[in-house]
């Protein structure tokens, strides 16, 4: 594989490809919702009005609208169907012709898409996942052959550390840093791994990245391998997500049948191989140590850093691990140069956001922001606000972060300033929650999730983690007094000062976050309330 | 407690092809897939975690005997295969119901009442999140969280994915399997 081949590729299904497409969702949201039947549908109805040679139906990835799926999109005419049904399909082609379709017409216009810049999804929705063909077309594997051919290792971590990418599995800690300390470390045998273990409850970027544009994340880490030096990489997928896995497999034997995988990429001496490795379904995995355990076949049993992956990592060897999201940014950064990424966020917090926009919204699904954006532009001009009701509280970080009252809407989404409000950028999800939504409880359930998900190797983790959910479920029943309050805030500072790893020392945030902004809720259910207003009497 | 070794650099060491098995002595076809998925391993104790995978599929559940072939095709102790198989929730120790059924539990299906849809099939068939009816036909379980925040509550039926479920369309569902 060269260049022109790559290129004869590209033209080849550019040609192929039928003046109207016809793009239908068959992700996992929309599956749900019968897509593949529309999709049949409308295969036949297209045969069955003999347009066959104009119009094609294809299968596409995410289109970002998953409440109101399975969506369907006319290009290049930009017309949007909603919550389409295996009926609509005969009509929807009949409108191509100048007919009525009977399905729910979207509006592109909205906010809701108006106001999103895509880099990670930029082609989310527009292409087949299935096929390697359409990536390429699209420009895919162009980014690999350039720093292959045109960059040395080290200006590829240059160009990563310019554009000011912050790992966006919800740390945020530099990309460009990360590589240039596995660029340096010493050894034959060095590791890339992608974590793709998104176990945070209420967010699901990285679950549509991988089955939208699966080659996207192959192509970053074959950049991240040829930057840093390694030359076997891994994908640790929860096993939760078997369409993902199932399009993951696909991509990486297209790009090796295409020798974009493998050995001699590109005619060079770099070889690059990705195999693929299921979780089980434990949380915990999410922690790089604790992933890095799991893909050696162990329990996922976390370890104290130093030292650090990128020193001692798989099988003791020097691993850099990104995130999905990560990985997904750097395609897009090689082709469109470091500056024009830097350009686009905040002074510390580059690039666009994916987030998992949920809850009691109006507007659910996925959207890709610039840092910077407030939280209520994205909450209430995208989302379009609660439906009859006021928004609360928005969560983000999952279990991690923390609840934002509504009266912080105002706070722009960034690494940083997240942090000062006592929540997190986490992986992406943000769930919306109205005033029929317990804080209390919603802090107990994220204790709950915490509690059945610690692996129980350090105690502040596996007791205090029990310990605050027997406090939360004893200020609940109306049983507490001030005591337990100023005990659970205690408990919170300890387990978060002496845990392991992020597991532990972030579980208190969802409590810690409501003590901060929605005390009155705790005081009111304490036996010596303080604030006047009658206890409750168990 | 055990840590996990980091020493299984030389994997030349465990790559010694031994004479292909000939299967388990009760002639149980079932275990050939785990033998196939060792093989192309070659043996290596990372790939554990595939393997239990194929064997809960091949099996639906993890038995002691299947524990015990699986240590000794890759040369671990039954304790590490053990440790492993309890440590992920994936993984099942006992038999499960002929349907399963798997309540979405994160945090968008909680906020729209995913809660209620579990807590309306616990008691209606007098069981716990994890059990089994008596009759062996179904078993209710848990999902952190399936991803498909977009149209909670989400519940699965045998592998498919049921939107926007309420306790009364899950009820009929699994009442539906019992018939």
């Amino acid at each position: 594989m060269d260049l022109t081949e790559l290129q004869e590729i590209a033209e080849a299904e550019r040609q192929a490809q039928k003046s109207i497409r016809v793009h239908c969702c068959t992700s996992t949201g929309c599956q749900a919702a019968n897509s593949l039947g529309v999709k049949k549908n409308l295969e036949g109805a297209v045969k069955a009005a003999d347009l066959g040679d104009r119009v094609q139906v294809v299968g596409v990835g995410c289109m970002g609208f998953c409440g109101r799926g399975p969506l369907v999109e006319i290009d290049p005419q930009d017309k949007l169907y909603e919550e389409v049904t295996p009926d609509d399909a005969a009509s929807i082609i009949e409108s191509l012709n100048g007919g009525t379709a009977t399905a729910n017409e979207g509006d592109l216009n909205h906010p809701f898409f108006a106001r999103q810049m895509r880099i990670v999804r930029e082609t989310s929705g527009k292409i087949d996942p299935e096929r390697i063909e359409e990536y390429i077309a699209a420009g895919g594997y162009q980014s690999l052959y350039k720093v292959i051919h045109d960059m040395t290792p080290a200006e590829v971590v240059d160009q990563i550390s310019k554009s000011g990418l912050r790992g966006r599995g919800g740390g945020g800690y530099p990309t460009g840093l990360k590589w240039a300390t596995m660029a340096k470390m010493p050894g034959e045998q060095k590791y890339v791994i992608c974590n793709a273990d998104e176990g945070d409850p209420g967010a699901f970027m990285d679950r549509s990245v991988l089955e939208s544009d699966p080659h996207r994340v192959l192509e970053g880490m074959a950049i991240a391998g040829y930057a840093v030096g390694a030359t076997q990489a891994f994908i640790y997928v929860r096993a939760e997500y078997p369409l993902a896995i199932d399009r993951l497999q696909k991509a990486i034997k297209q790009a090796k049948r295409l020798s974009l995988l493998g050995s001699q990429i590109f005619g060079s001496p770099f070889d690059f191989k990705v195999d693929i490795r299921i979780g089980a379904g434990a949380f915990v995995c999410g922690e790089e140590t604790a992933l890095i355990a799991s893909v050696e076949g162990g329990r996922g049993l976390p370890r104290p850093r130093p030292p650090y992956p990128a020193q001692s990592g798989l099988w003791g060897c020097p691993t850099l691990i990104n995130n999905v999201e990560t990985f997904a940014n750097i395609a897009v950064i090689i082709r469109e140069g470091a500056e024009w990424y830097a350009n686009i966020g905040t002074e510390k917090s580059k690039g666009t956001k994916v987030f998992a926009l949920t809850g009691k919204i109006r507007n659910n699904g996925l959207i890709e922001v610039p840092m910077g954006i407030t939280l209520r532009e994205i909450v209430e001009e995208m989302g379009g606000g609660v439906p009859d009701g006021e928004v609360k509280a928005v969560q983000t970080g999952g279990p991690s972060g923390g609840c934002i009252p509504a009266s912080l809407l105002d706070t722009p989404v960034d690494y940083d300033s997240l942090v000062t409000i006592g929540s997190m950028m986490g992986s992406g999800g943000m769930v919306v929650m109205d005033e029929t939504t317990s804080m209390i409880e919603v802090a107990q359930f994220y204790m709950e999730f915490c509690r059945g998900e610690t692996c129980g190797k350090c105690i502040p983790c596996r007791v205090g983690t029990v310990q605050m959910y027997q406090a939360l479920t004893k200020i609940l029943k109306g049983e507490a007094t001030m005591r337990d309050i100023e005990q659970l805030e205690q408990l919170c500072g300890m387990v978060k000062d002496t845990s392991l790893c992020g597991l532990g020392q972030t579980a208190p945030n969802p409590v810690m976050s409501t003590l901060r902004y929605f005390r009155d809720e705790y005081l009111v259910l304490l036996q010596d309330s303080p604030n006047g207003k009658v206890a409750v009497k168990s | 407690m055990a840590t996990v070794p980091t020493s299984r650099a030389d994997t030349t060491a465990a790559k010694k092809p031994k004479e292909a098995k000939k299967g388990h002595p009760s002639g149980d076809k079932r275990f050939k897939v785990l033998d196939i998925t060792m093989k192309r391993a070659q043996y290596r104790p990372d790939v554990l975690i595939e393997v239990l995978h194929k064997a809960q599929e091949a099996f639906g559940y993890l038995e002691e005997d299947v524990l015990l072939y699986v240590a000794r095709g890759l040369k671990l102790p039954l304790s590490r295969v053990y440790g492993v198989a309890t440590f992920y929730h994936l993984f099942s120790l006992k038999p499960g119901g002929t349907h399963t059924c798997v309540v979405c539990t994160g945090t968008a299906c909680y906020v729209k009442g995913g809660g209620q849809v579990l807590s309306a099939l616990e008691e209606h068939f007098g069981i716990q999140v994890g059990d089994t009816t008596p009759d062996g036909e179904m078993s209710l379980l848990s999902a952190r969280c399936l991803g498909a925040c977009g149209i909670a509550p989400a519940v699965v039926f045998d592998g498919t994915v049921a939107p926007k479920q309420t306790a009364e369309l899950a009820l009929e569902k699994v009442k539906g399997w019992m018939e």
